[in-house]
C-alpha cells in the first residue's frame, strides 16, 4: 500500500517535469500543437545556433538561448514578445531586422506557429 | 523554401525506419550477415535448451555409472566437432560469397577517413567527383568502396548494406556493396578515432541507376554562378575570410584540402558528418560556432564575421546543389 502510493506520488512528479508548462494566457496560439513545434525545432537544427530546453542536443552558443522563452520581454531585442511577432520573426527574420545573423531557415506558417507555440512553454 | 526542409524531413523518417539496424538488411551482403547471425543464434540457443536439459536431467536423477564415458565422446567431442565444422563451411562459404565479384565493371568509389569526416571520391568519373559523409550508390549495382585513411584508424560500418571493414593508414581495404533496395543508410565509424568518434556518421542513398547517373554528373560540374546579390555577396565573403585556405569550392579559386570539398554542400543531407540536417541555418551556426557543436574538430569558430555576411556566405553554400 504504502509502496503504490510512494510510486504513485514519484510517477506524478516525473509526469510532472516531463509535461511543458501551459503558456500564459496571451501566448496561447490557437490551433497550434507545441509538440510538433519541438519536433520541428529538433528536425531543423535550431539548436546549432540556440539553447532550447526540453530539445536533445541543442546547446547552440551562436544566439540568444532560448530558456524562459514565455518570460522574456522583447523578440530579438526588437519586436515586443507576441504570438503575431514571433511568427512573423521565424518566418523572416532579416526582413524585421537587415542586421540580424538569424537567417530564412525557409520555415511553413504551420512550421512557425507550432514553434511559437512550444516556445512558449517555456517559461 | 519548402526543399530547405526536405532534408531535414527525410532523416527524420529514417530514423523511425531503423536506418542502421544489421538485420534489416538493405543489400546483400548485409543479407548474407544477417542470415548467418540468425543461423548461429538459432545453433547456439538449441546448444544452450540442450545443455540446460542434461543440468536439469543431473540435478533430478543423480549420478549414474552407465555408459558416462560414451556420453562424454559423443556429447563432448563428436557434437561440437560436428557442429563447429558445419558452421565453419558455411561461414567461409558466406565469406566467399561477400568477396565474389558478381559484375565485370562494379562501380569504383574511394571512402578516405579523415578526423571526424568521410572523403567520399568517384574516381571513374573524373577529378570532380569529390564529396563529403555521404555517398551515393544505384540500386541493383555492385560497389567497390576503396576505404583508406588520411590520419589514424577509422571502420567503415554501415550495418544495413554490408559488413564492418577498417581503415589502416598505409593500406587500402576493398568492401563490395550491393543496395537492393532506394533509401538512406546510416552509417558510423566503427573504430574508436579520437575525440569526435561518435560524430563521425554518413549516409549511404541508394537511389534509381537513372537517378544516381544525373546526381553524379550534377557532382562532376563546378559550383553553379551565384543568382543573386546576397549569393555573390556570400561567395565574395566566403573567399575574403580565407574558407579557401581548407576548402574546395570548384570553379572559383578555393581549392583547399584540408576540410570537405563545399562544391555542392547544399545538396547533401547533413553538415558535421551527421552531426546537423542541412539546411541556410544549420550551416551558419556551424561556420559561427563549430567547436561547440563539435569540439576539437578541424575546424575554427568563424564568429568573427559580420553578421550579414555570415549569412550570405550561408546562403551561398545552401544554394550549392
Amino acid at each position: 500500500m504504502r509502496g503504490g502510493r510512494a510510486a504513485s506520488v514519484v510517477a506524478s512528479l516525473l509526469a510532472a517535469a516531463c509535461e511543458a508548462d501551459a503558456p500564459a494566457p496571451e501566448h496561447r496560439i490557437p490551433g497550434a500543437e507545441a509538440a510538433r513545434g519541438a519536433a520541428v525545432i529538433a528536425a531543423v537544427g535550431c539548436g546549432a545556433c540556440h539553447v532550447v530546453p526540453g530539445v536533445r542536443g541543442a546547446r547552440g552558443t551562436v544566439g540568444p538561448p532560448l530558456t524562459d522563452f514565455g518570460r522574456r520581454g522583447y523578440i530579438a531585442g526588437r519586436l515586443p514578445n507576441r504570438p503575431d511577432n514571433l511568427v512573423a520573426w521565424l518566418l523572416d527574420p532579416p526582413a524585421i531586422d537587415p542586421e540580424t545573423a538569424m537567417p530564412r531557415i525557409g520555415l511553413g506558417e504551420r512550421d512557425a506557429r507550432d514553434v511559437a507555440a512550444y516556445l512558449y512553454t517555456l517559461r | 523554401m519548402r526543399r530547405a526542409l526536405a532534408p531535414a524531413a527525410a532523416l527524420a523518417l529514417a530514423a523511425c525506419d531503423a536506418p542502421q539496424s544489421m538485420l534489416q538488411g538493405g543489400g546483400t551482403a548485409a543479407t548474407a550477415i544477417a542470415d548467418l547471425w540468425w543461423v548461429m543464434l538459432t545453433g547456439a540457443l538449441a546448444v544452450v535448451a540442450l545443455v540446460t536439459g542434461l543440468v536439469a536431467y543431473g540435478t533430478w536423477h543423480g549420478r549414474t555409472e552407465s555408459g558416462s564415458l560414451r556420453f562424454v565422446y559423443l556429447g563432448g567431442l563428436a557434437l561440437p566437432v560436428a557442429a563447429l565444422s558445419g558452421l565453419l563451411v558455411y561461414s567461409a562459404g558466406v565469406g566467399r560469397e561477400l568477396e565474389t565479384a558478381t559484375e565485370a565493371a562494379p562501380l569504383r568509389v574511394e571512402v578516405i577517413g579523415h578526423q571526424w569526416w568521410w572523403e567520399v571520391r568517384y574516381p571513374d568519373a573524373g577529378p570532380g567527383a569529390v564529396l563529403a559523409n555521404e555517398l551515393r550508390v544505384p540500386v541493383g549495382r555492385t560497389v567497390v568502396l576503396e576505404l583508406s585513411t588520411a590520419d589514424v584508424i577509422h571502420s567503415f560500418w554501415v550495418p544495413a548494406l554490408a559488413g564492418k571493414v577498417d581503415m589502416t593508414p598505409g593500406r587500402t581495404a576493398r568492401l563490395r556493396l550491393r543496395a537492393e533496395s532506394a533509401g538512406t543508410y546510416r552509417g558510423q565509424c566503427a573504430e574508436f578515432c579520437g575525440a569526435q568518434h561518435a560524430r563521425m556518421a554518413l549516409h549511404v542513398v541508394a537511389e534509381s541507376p537513372a537517378r544516381f547517373r544525373d546526381w553524379l554528373a550534377g557532382q562532376t560540374r563546378p559550383a553553379a554562378e551565384p543568382e543573386d546579390d546576397l549569393r555573390r555577396a556570400g561567395r565574395e565573403a566566403f573567399l575574403a575570410a580565407g574558407c579557401g585556405a581548407c576548402h574546395t569550392v570548384r570553379g572559383t579559386d578555393a581549392a583547399g584540402t584540408v576540410g570537405p570539398d563545399l562544391t555542392h554542400v547544399g545538396g547533401r543531407l547533413t553538415i558535421g558528418a551527421g552531426v546537423l540536417p542541412n539546411n541556410i541555418g544549420t550551416i551558419q551556426g556551424w561556420i559561427a560556432d563549430s567547436q561547440t557543436i563539435k569540439p576539437g574538430n578541424r575546424m575554427p569558430a568563424f564568429d568573427r564575421l559580420e553578421s550579414t555576411e555570415l549569412r550570405a556566405i550561408a546562403a551561398w553554400l545552401a544554394g550549392l546543389e
